[in-house]
């Protein structure tokens, strides 16, 4: 099976074309321009690089949020127009579930912070089991958009080594220096950021269960409202 | 040529397939005015929300519509500015996988020539140069159009669009958004010349517009009027307001007419489907014998056919765009990204 990954949810831009068990391209870039002038590029050169024929890519994966509310519009955007193109499905991926796999096989707890803004983090709680001969990732707390506190408590209570990985690390790192209670760690560079081969080796699993949608169908997950809808909300117009 | 046009500048999610420029084969809008009615307003997050949700179903009708598959489109245009970034950054970013994907040409388009070129869609026989008045929500240009992609601008508004003045009225005259059409409509049954609001003009250039401070006339006018007891016509108001508006853009657009001795007047934008306006323009065109050309209210407002119009003339003079187009939401008009 190969498919196409592509994950602009947050900082990073990273684009990678995953065939079984082999990564055939990567492209990560963690620099300041802007994912509409970085991304398709990405994918010219990465296509090119490995001569990638259109026609053999079975799925389309793509971190569907929560993240950056343009970011998530960005990617979601040039998922449908590749799979309007090529006639191919999307496979959306949760972002941190995606950034959670960067762990594959630690026998700690898993828990990815991203910077949500508003003192907030978009999170979860992740863990891996041995099935066969290999490993299967436990959602023990599903993405979320909450305070640090609230999912430091959940790490507490859990007693477990946790390692902590995502954007919102360096963000709050004094913070759970301060509030963590159990043994932890935090990912090192090469895995604590959103990587594109991860999401699609993920989205593999997902195609195989069906869970794919068309260009049509296929809608960024916020977790929040716009600041406009909230207010209107809370003045209860 | 069959040029398959993205627009999603503000709030309109637009899609059309245009061929050679001039001969619209579809023309799909889905408006979100629903929704910004709520709050009084386009809301940026709301209309990327928006975006994203109608992009694919639009581009899907719109070249359902023409009757065609990939096979029969020759490119791929989009809007890249100026306008909100966020909705541009949707179109964009559609487009440009899309155009990819299918291995077929890239055109960026200004929003603003598009709203030029839309007369091109209007008037087959329409060649430049004639002089362009484009006047919309967020735009109030004067501009001499020299050749197809030249443009030279004579005036801008040094504050707000003519339509952001028009949405400002009539919310502080009660009659909500959006305030082009619902001022247009209670004008006919108002005295356009019962309050004498200014017509502001500069003497460092004579073609530019201001209309906050005749918003603010009407604001000040209806504030006295309450302190003093006077009941306030709203039709009167309104009427006069529009008034005020459509002098200075018909003063405008003839003097540049007269001075730079076009026999040609193009309307573009919005607010370019006034009728006071229309009428008014007209009647001056007609007086000194200059030919007048606006397009059809649907042309007038967002759409992507004028997109694909420009875009034909935009790749036969300065070909395709890159990959790395990105969304420019200042984007001044004639420059080029």
């Amino acid at each position: 099976m190969k498919i196409l990954g592509i994950d602009s949810s947050g900082l990073t831009a990273s684009v990678a074309v995953v065939e079984d068990d082999i990564v055939i391209g990567e492209y990560n870039i963690n620099f300041r321009k802007t994912h509409s002038q970085t991304l398709l590029p990405m994918l010219d050169e990465l296509s090119g690089m490995i001569s990638l024929d259109a026609a053999t890519i079975d799925g389309i994966a793509v971190s569907e949020g929560p993240g950056s509310f343009t970011g998530l519009r960005i990617g979601s955007a040039m998922v449908k127009g590749l799979a309007r193109a090529w006639e191919k499905p999307i496979i959306p991926v949760p972002t941190v579930d995606a950034l959670a796999y960067n762990m594959y096989g630690s026998s700690d707890l898993i828990c990815p912070i991203m910077d949500a803004r508003r003192n907030q983090t978009y999170t979860g709680l992740y863990e891996f089991v041995p099935e066969g001969d290999g490993y299967k990732m436990n959602v023990l707390l599903d993405r979320r958009a909450v305070d640090l506190g609230a999912i430091m408590a959940e790490v507490n209570a859990s007693g477990r080594r946790t390692v902590f990985l995502g954007d919102g690390v360096p963000v709050f790192a004094e913070q759970l220096r301060e509030e963590v209670r159990v043994e932890y760690s935090f990912a090192p560079a090469f895995m604590n950021r959103q990587r594109a081969a991860a999401l699609a080796v993920l989205a593999a699993s997902y195609m195989r269960e069906g869970r794919t949608c068309t260009a049509a169908e296929h809608a960024p997950v916020y977790l929040r409202m716009s600041q406009a809808e909230r207010e209107r909300m809370e003045s209860g117009q | 040529m069959n040029i398959l046009a993205i627009e999603s500048s503000c709030d309109e999610t637009a899609a059309s397939v245009v061929r050679d420029g001039r001969q619209v084969l579809s023309n799909v809008i889905a408006s979100q005015i629903d929704i910004h009615t709520l709050y009084g307003g386009v809301v940026p997050e709301i209309a990327s929300r928006k975006h994203i949700e109608q992009v694919d179903p639009v581009v899907m009708q719109a070249l359902a519509d023409a009757g065609m598959t990939w096979d029969d489109i020759d490119a791929i245009a989009v809007t890249y500015g100026p306008g909100l970034v966020g909705a541009l950054l949707v179109g964009l970013s559609y487009a440009k996988s899309l155009a990819f994907g299918l291995g077929k040409p890239l055109i960026g388009v200004h929003h603003i020539e598009g709203h030029i070129c839309a007369n091109y869609i209007e008037d087959p026989t329409l060649e430049p140069p004639f002089m362009c008045l484009v006047v919309s929500g967020g735009h109030s240009h004067l501009v001499n159009v020299k050749d197809y992609c030249e443009y030279e601008i004579l005036g801008r508004t040094r504050d707000d669009a003519a339509g952001e003045a028009f949405d400002k009225v009539a919310r502080a005259i009660g009659l909500g958004y959006p305030g082009g059409p619902k001022i247009d409509k209670v004008s006919n049954d108002g005295d356009p010349v019962a309050i004498d609001f200014p017509r502001p003009k500069f003497s460092d250039n004579e073609y530019d517009f201001s209309f906050s401070g005749l918003k603010s006339a009407v604001l000040n006018y209806l504030n006295q009027c309450e302190m003093k007891g006077i009941p306030i016509v709203q039709a009167d108001v309104a009427a006069s307001f529009q008034q005020a508006v459509v002098d200075v853009l018909v003063g405008h657009s003839m003097q540049a007419v007269d001075m730079y001795k076009v026999d040609k007047l193009v309307m573009a934008g919005g607010v370019a489907s006034n009728s006071h306006l229309r009428a008014a323009m007209e009647k001056a065109c007609a007086d000194r014998g200059v030919r007048f050309y606006k397009p059809s209210p649907i042309l007038c407002t967002d759409n992507a056919a004028m997109i694909g119009a420009a875009a034909y003339y935009e790749y036969k003079k300065n070909g395709c765009s890159g990959w790395d187009l990105n969304a420019v939401p200042g984007l001044k008009l004639g420059e080029r990204v």
